[in-house]
């Protein structure tokens, strides 16, 4: 990333004509793959089995919620819990480094599955043990999946975005920190008034990559018995012996949630002042 | 409460679960070697189709790379699974074959691949193109055929841009075999939760695996680096 250039003002890209901005798909060989996809489109609506969908459907409404919460919490608590461990790694006192160091070496390591089942059977049957555990007001939510399911994606998340928070708190130009030293901040006040939020601005880019690749890992949630969206559609071709139909339906939801989280992630880092 | 762990669940012969898992271990290696060839097959051919293709390839390559960026991998091996196995017993059927049931080790390579070859294409897309078209032009005048610029200047004159992408996606892949437990394949993650299942020791056998998952990362970690040393010999250190 080039150092931030302060004096050429920010112009916005001139709007495109709306004919201009078509031209690019009319193309001669788009318009005939156009229409090759709608003919299988047609042909997937009108030849395959589809009467199982309008059953279904509340469930899978229920499923996609139950996707988007988890990938929603897991995000915003990963985060939270990214900004120390990259912090730690750059700043922190030897011990603290380590076991930052160490936490998301083990966590990018080793198979997001494998941690998921270790938590889930593991820290259950071990809470199970515990007669305290048992009788606590917390078991009633501890005998359900979902907290676990939680707990997995929040630590694998803050795992890979404490990574990328590590290089971003070490890519701060060290200008910046030395002016802000030189102003008399004390090095807490440096933290909090330029380090910090110059390495969450430096970190955001690579943000919405990373809740893409969160949402593509939340469908093995539904491996511990969490009812998401995922775990609807496999519920689906146990009970209607169907291969395809719902696997096609399962694709074209994620597509549309992959597609409508870049637009809005994009819009949203269009609207953080870049300096470019 | 917590009895001290028996560790003489992990023995290699048959009341410990130790050689199961060895054996878990090396099919997933397996999986994970075989699928990233395939996968760099794939990515190679996919640069190239983006790269030097005409409009129609160059389309069918972008909605490749889409799809395969866009969709949870676990879905992806679901259906790769389902339409690669439909279409060869299919065509079994047509030669008037019986019906075969496909190895699974073939199968999980092919799944792999495939996903693999989506980011693979990436990859390589951006190496080729970070290359000075000179250099290339330069191999193009002096001749040679398209085959011989490709072995003798392109893809040395690529690697060190394609090792970082291409050292990350070796490691999604080692990690990428685990999802093939969902489909029942008998890799490591698999076994390791039937054994964990069997002697109810859920910790013992899932640190056990996770050491072995993280002993092939860190060792593999090493040889990458080497890797992409030797492959950055003569230009100028990384910024």
């Amino acid at each position: 990333m080039p150092d931030i250039d302060i004096v050429t003002p920010i112009h916005p890209a001139p709007a495109l004509p709306l004919r201009a901005r078509l031209a690019p798909l009319l193309m001669p060989h788009r318009l005939v793959m156009a229409g090759l996809a709608l003919a299988a489109l047609l042909a997937i609506i009108t030849q395959m089995e589809w009467s199982w969908l309008p059953v279904y459907l509340p469930k899978i409404g229920d499923g996609l919620l139950v996707t988007l919460v988890l990938l929603a919490s897991s995000v915003i608590a990963g985060f939270a819990l990214a900004l120390p461990l990259g912090a730690v790694q750059v700043t922190g006192p030897a011990p603290l480094r380590w076991l930052a160091t160490g936490f998301c070496t083990v966590i990018r390591g080793t198979p997001l599955l494998l941690q998921l089942w270790l938590i889930y059977y593991g820290l259950g049957a071990l809470f199970a043990q515990f007669p305290e555990i048992r009788g606590s007001w917390l078991w009633p939510y501890l005998r359900q999946a979902w907290p676990y399911g939680f707990l997995t994606l929040t630590l694998s998340f803050a795992a890979y975005q404490g990574e990328i928070m590590r290089g971003a708190f070490a890519g701060v130009p060290r200008g910046e920190l030395e002016a802000a030293r030189a102003f008399g901040m004390p090095r807490l006040m440096v933290f909090r008034r330029v380090w910090f939020p110059r390495a969450v601005h430096r970190a955001l880019p690579t943000l919405a990559g990373e809740i893409i690749l969160q949402l593509k890992a939340t469908p093995l949630v539904a491996t511990i018995t969490v009812t998401d969206l995922y775990a609807v559609i496999t519920r689906v071709r146990q009970d209607t012996y169907l291969t395809y139909e719902p696997l096609l339906l399962l694709i074209a939801i994620y597509l549309c949630l992959s597609g409508t989280l870049t637009i809005v992630l994009r819009w949203l880092e269009g609207r953080v002042p870049s300096g470019h | 409460m917590i009895e001290a762990i028996d560790f003489s669940l992990l023995a290699l012969t048959s009341p410990g679960w130790g050689g199961a898992l060895l054996a878990g271990f090396l099919r997933s290696v397996e999986l994970a070697a075989g699928g990233y060839l395939l996968g760099i097959v794939i990515g190679l051919l996919g640069a190239t189709a983006k790269l030097y293709g005409g409009r129609v390839l160059r389309d069918i390559a972008e909605i490749y790379t889409l799809l395969i960026r866009a969709v949870p991998e676990l879905v992806l091996m679901l259906l790769f699974y389902y339409v690669g196995t439909d279409l060869l017993n299919q065509l079994m059927a047509a030669f008037g074959r019986e019906g075969i049931d496909i190895d699974g080790l073939s199968a999980g390579i092919l799944v792999i691949g495939l996903v693999q070859g989506g980011y693979a294409t990436e990859v390589f897309r951006g190496a080729i193109r970070a290359v000075p078209p000179g250099q290339i032009e330069a191999a193009q005048a002096f001749g040679m055929s398209p085959f011989r610029v490709l072995r003798r200047v392109t893809l040395p004159a690529m690697a060190p841009h394609a090792l970082p992408g291409m050292a990350n996606l070796w490691m999604i892949a080692t990690k990428d075999t685990a999802l093939l437990a969902v489909i029942g394949f008998s890799e490591l993650t698999l076994v390791t939760k039937q054994a964990a299942a069997a002697t109810r020791e859920y910790f013992l056998f899932f640190f056990a695996a996770g050491l072995l998952y993280l002993a092939l990362t860190l060792i593999s970690n090493l040889g990458l680096r080497w890797l992409e040393r030797r492959a950055r010999r003569g230009l100028p250190a990384a910024a």
